[in-house]
């Protein structure tokens, strides 16, 4: 038992090093980010330079075939590469979504054509992608959706809405789940495509967020014209297809972006309560000891995962669980460093609030991080039954035709 | 990244769940939980010619000379099966003890005794409440030791006694009592977990020797304390993960309003709870013994966290187990009480979650400002 790496990765971290140090300036604090300095356009062409440079020395997807640009590299050097890329203050993340999802998608079900026309652009950040899935009337339950794509000559014509798509503002393109057949039980009547984002009758609205941001958006679909050609799948066979989409989330073993142990650690050693300093309260103490050994927990089961990887195998059903820990440990952290405030806490302003207001923000925007990419409530159903083998919920919906639904309806 | 236990290891582990499962069935935890024997003997005879007991005692002390990490799958298995055995307190403190501070004959005499069945305790408390400098009443001078020991874990039947006493210079230091010599009384007390046995243990000018340095004694039981939260910590993931399994069990095969109650989500994320806080719990565990197989200055840090996880993963699944089982799960013939008495005896014995979270957090408070 030992954290170190094995001689090839060890070799493989060198080489990344080199090449990070020698590409992009390293972070002075580790939570130094590039968000806080730029606005989102900013970012945009940054993050799009950045990949350019990372594609080109093939570190964009390094566990893609290089014929499509990868480095036909292990899911362990992309681990490694993350980590390292982590010290380094680079913009990214508009191309995750694209990258981990729709491109693979297009890439197993798309034509030779297509995937010469978009793998290429995708991997260079020339190109943007979004994944149309979610509705207002679909989201966990994604396969109730009902905007339409009905038949018109050797194309289709798409109505509806989607929302809460990640990046829709800035995309190029999007894979969209439609409904093809409301005459079939939900799961049967849908089918996937692709299509241009500046298609005429797509309408782009950003969603504000608790938080204030605006990170995704609805999307309006009003007789949006597709040729046939950009079908991902049989018709009538996009639930399949969309569980491709799903299967190539990334892997889990990034951590929830915020305030964490050492934030807290840092603020209770700052603030004074009633009797002096709050580190040296006893209740203050026995939380800060449930927070550690909550994120301590979740540091070594993410090296448990990372130890699979590194020996070739399949990740054990532990790495379901990062996301459901991390994401309310998130929401309790950012409260209880504010109850330390106390009433002081209500004020959220980068020079005033201790730590420049990280705890209020986090306390806005960590209720987001429960809820997307599967709900705490999901989540926990998929533990209980893919980890533990629970019989599934009874779905009274399972076997009757969409449109007799009440959802459908 | 290699943060895992090796296959030889895990074989290990897998024969003892094996030999466990034969041995240790909860039929036989129960005539335990029905007996007044302090434990079950013929097990405890066949974990010693297993050889379990000196796992991570050198040989040239009667021991197998394998290591901690080896220790730790047997002591997961050991939890899982929830022997009805002394393992904690003879190997994981007394054993560890006397390796950690004992003098070269002390580790003589003692450990192969220990490595053959021979069953060791520490007696600690004196009473209700939490042990300081200030509490330890008993003394040790030259007529012996003398004073009252309560609860003294495992103790109803024990061989070794490594006893928290004044000094002549009144200074808190630790000694050894053999047990069987005189001036020892040893009382059985009933065990919030009756397959493990509690006992007060009244000294009288008893024959004791001091371990470790005079004076050091809640330093080192401290020290011995550390160490062995790394065991009990997987035996208590052992048994974390039992009780889950048996929830898994009920819920599978139990029907209520015309289903499976394991296809209510009520139940579903109940389990999934449990799940999550003993994986939790497992990694903690796993960092422990890294820490406590390689003698890392992380040690105090990683025992702690491992403790406190621990402690938190079994009372949950311990505790949800039952309420899974509905009325069943309360009534003296099901199993579950089996394990929830368990989970409170082991949160218990080497001090509470209250005392480990201050622990942790002084010791990172240490950690930083160094």
């Amino acid at each position: 038992m030992d954290f170190n790496d094995t001689a090839e990765e060890a070799a493989f971290r060198t080489e990344v090093r080199n090449w990070l140090d020698a590409n992009a300036p390293r972070k002075q604090n580790a939570n130094e980010t590039m968000r806080g300095k730029h606005s989102e356009a900013e970012l945009l062409v940054l993050a799009k330079q950045w990949q350019a440079k990372k594609a080109q020395a093939r570190y964009a997807q390094i566990t893609w075939p290089k014929e499509y640009g990868g480095r036909g590299g292990t899911p362990m050097q992309q681990v490694i590469y993350n980590q390292e890329e982590s010290n380094y203050l680079v913009a990214g993340g508009f191309f995750a979504i694209g990258l981990g999802m729709c491109i693979p998608t297009l890439m197993r079900y798309g034509s030779e054509a297509d995937r010469q026309r978009y793998v290429g652009p995708a991997l260079k950040g020339d190109e943007i992608w979004c994944q149309l899935f979610s509705e207002p009337s679909a989201g966990s339950d994604v396969a109730g959706l009902k905007t339409k794509a009905e038949r018109d000559g050797d194309g289709w014509v798409i109505n509806g809405q989607k929302v809460w798509t990640s990046g829709a503002h800035y995309s190029d393109f999007g894979i969209i789940i439609t409904r093809t057949d409301p005459n079939v039980p939900k799961h049967k009547g849908l089918t996937m495509f692709y299509l241009d984002m500046k298609s005429p009758g797509v309408e782009v609205r950003p969603i504000r967020q608790v938080s204030g941001e605006s990170g995704f958006n609805e999307v309006f679909f009003t007789d949006v014209r597709i040729p046939d050609s950009q079908r991902l799948g049989a018709v009538g066979e996009g639930w399949q297809v969309s569980l491709t989409t799903l299967m190539h989330e990334r892997l889990a073993v990034g951590d929830s972006p915020g305030p964490d142990f050492d934030e807290l650690f840092e603020l209770t050693k700052m603030l004074e309560l009633e009797d002096g300093p709050a580190i040296s309260n006893s209740a203050v103490r026995e939380k800060l000891a449930d927070f550690y050994v909550r994120g301590q927990g979740l540091k070594f089961t993410k090296f448990r995962t990372m130890t699979a990887l590194s020996r070739g195998q399949v990740p054990g059903p532990e790495a379901s669980i990062a996301k459901v820990v991390s994401a309310s440990k998130l929401q309790d952290i950012a409260s209880f460093g504010m109850e330390l405030m106390d009433a002081g806490g209500i004020v959220q302003d980068k020079d005033l609030s201790p730590a420049g207001g990280i705890f209020q923000h986090a306390y806005l925007y960590a209720p987001g991080l429960r809820i997307a990419g599967g709900t705490d409530e999901i989540l926990r159903n998929i533990i209980a039954e893919r980890v533990l083998g629970l019989p599934g919920d009874i779905r009274v919906d399972k076997d009757l035709p969409f449109n007799q639904l009440k959802a459908g309806a | 990244m290699n943060f895992d236990f090796s296959d030889d290891q895990k074989m290990m582990r897998d024969s003892a769940r094996k030999f466990l499962g034969d041995r240790s069935s909860l039929k036989v935890v129960r005539q335990a939980l029905e007996s007044d024997q302090p434990h079950d003997q013929a097990l405890w005879a066949g974990i010693a010619e297993m050889g379990w007991l000196g796992t991570a005692v050198p040989e040239e002390y009667g021991g197998v000379g394998l290591g901690h990490l080896e220790l730790c799958m047997i002591a997961e298995e050991i939890g899982r099966a929830l022997a009805p055995v002394p393992f904690s307190s003879s190997v994981y403190l007394a054993t560890e003890a006397l390796l950690l501070a004992g003098t070269e004959a002390q580790k003589k005499h003692w450990l192969p005794k220990l490595v053959q069945g021979a069953i060791g305790t520490l007696a600690i408390s004196e009473g209700v409440g939490s042990v300081s400098a200030a509490n330890v009443q008993a003394k040790a001078g030259q007529g012996g030791l003398s004073g009252t020991k309560w609860p003294v874990a495992d103790g109803a039947a024990c061989d070794l006694l490594i006893v928290l006493a004044r000094g002549a210079d009144d200074r808190q230091s630790l000694y050894l009592v053999d047990a069987k010599a005189g001036g020892v009384q040893v009382q059985a007390l009933k065990s919030l977990d009756p397959t493990r046995s509690a006992a007060s243990i009244t000294f009288t000018n008893a024959a004791c020797e001091l371990l470790g340095t005079a004076g050091q004694g809640l330093e080192l039981v401290q020290s011995i304390y550390d160490r062995a939260a790394v065991l009990f910590a997987f035996e208590q993931v052992g048994g974390a993960q039992a009780s889950l399994e048996m929830a898994k069990e009920f819920a599978m095969q139990r029907i209520t309003f015309g289903r499976l109650i394991g296809s209510y989500q009520a139940i579903k994320h109940k389990l999934a709870d449990m799940y999550v806080a003993t994986e939790l719990a497992r990694s903690n565990a796993y960092y422990g013994a890294w820490a406590l197989s390689t003698g890392s200055a992380d040690l105090a840090v990683a025992a702690a966290s491992a403790r406190i996880s621990a402690i938190d993963a079994y009372h949950l699944s311990s505790k949800e187990n039952l309420q899974t089982h509905g009325g069943m799960g309360f009534t003296w013939a099901g199993d579950c009480h089996l394990y929830y008495r368990r989970a409170k005896w082991l949160a218990h014995v080497i001090g509470t979650n209250r005392t480990w979270k201050e622990r942790l957090i002084s010791q990172l408070e240490r950690k930083n400002a160094a």
